[in-house]
């Protein structure tokens, strides 16, 4: 993914603290040197190239809802199908294929418990395999807004 | 572990003006699960999509950011187009009493992405502190495992490193919209 130096600024800049204001994207483009039309260009483009998925807030899950790690041990030639069902099912916002015997790997969000159990019922009455259900009972360091090292990549 | 949901208990209100709709609240939430719109007055757009006013919107936003139900308001960048494609799960079984300073020890390193004590399911998972690393490249991964073991001295724990194959999904939480 080619990036110049405007989107590298743009992404190490604002990964928080966007601002809140009647015309942000004018204070991000006043920061950056290039005009507003040309922020709110970037960011479709960078949204359009999967670089950036939204413009947005990240929620804090453990007071947004319910939310759940869990894992799957599907047969290795059935996993696209595994994975495909998996996604199906409502409130999946991850899902990935990990070396291990647990080798599906999802995260499901729910507005409450109760519905999250349910569903999660649901899911393993259909697909008949193994599930682990992983709920987290501590963090200690959850933020993937972490400075980019340009350098290091490809 | 926390389990109330407060999307409509976290209601903000504008100095003077009153409490805000707590519809239009929800449908804020549920709106903004999808991003900020990419329109020259962002949060003017919000408003006419949830029918609060402009001001509501961001004092809104604003109070969920001081609250903590929003933890980051700005560009959720997807690493792996960026060429981060070495990431790693990686998992110890810590004894439960050393397990909170273990995890804060790790989560000190400055390539864990996040870090958090989860269940054992035995007989099948016996571990119950995982960490994240997103790297660029699997052995430069590796090598930070290995002196992560070293400088935190957990070369008594299991552990097991899971790197990731393939993204099936990768978005944004959804707990109050529809998918």
């Amino acid at each position: 993914m080619r990036l110049d130096s405007t989107d590298k600024q743009l992404i190490n800049l604002y990964q928080r603290d966007l601002p809140v204001c009647e015309r942000p994207y004018l204070e991000m483009s006043r920061q950056l040197g290039i005009s507003e039309g040309e922020v709110i260009d970037r960011l479709q483009v960078l949204q359009s190239d999967q670089v950036v998925s939204r413009v947005g807030p990240v929620f804090e899950h453990r007071r947004a809802g319910a939310s759940l790690l869990a894992a799957i041990a599907a047969p290795e030639e059935q996993m696209d199908l595994v994975a495909a069902r998996i996604n199906r099912a409502p409130g999946v916002n991850h899902n990935y294929a990990r070396e291990h015997t647990y080798n599906l790997w999802f995260v499901m969000t729910a507005p409450d418990e109760d519905t999250l159990d349910e569903r999660l019922d649901e899911l393993e009455h259909q697909l008949r395999l193994p599930m682990l259900r992983l709920p987290m009972i501590e963090g200690y360091h959850i933020d993937l807004g972490f400075d980019i090292d340009w350098e290091a990549l490809p | 572990m926390n389990t109330s949901i407060d999307y409509l208990a976290v209601v903000p209100d504008v100095a003077g003006q009153g409490p805000i709709s707590a519809w239009g609240l929800l449908r804020l939430r549920q709106q903004l699960e999808r991003g900020l719109p990419l329109t020259v007055r962002p949060y003017q757009t919000l408003a006419e999509q949830t029918g609060l006013t402009e001001q509501e919107v961001m004092s809104a936003i604003d109070q969920w950011q001081a609250q903590g139900l929003i933890k980051r308001l700005g560009l959720v960048v997807k690493h792996r187009t960026l060429g981060y494609t070495a990431n790693a799960m990686v998992v110890w079984n810590v004894p439960d009493r050393w397990v909170t300073s273990v995890g804060e020890a790790v989560a000190g390193a400055p390539f864990v992405t996040l870090c958090y004590q989860r269940p054992r399911r035995l007989p099948d998972w016996p571990y119950n502190l995982f960490c994240m690393i997103h790297g660029v490249d699997r052995n430069r991964v590796l090598s930070q495992i290995d002196s992560l073991i070293a400088d935190k001295h957990l070369e008594d724990f299991p552990h097991a490193v899971l790197f990731s194959t393939r993204a099936y999904r990768q978005r944004g939480g959804r707990y109050v919209s529809h998918d």
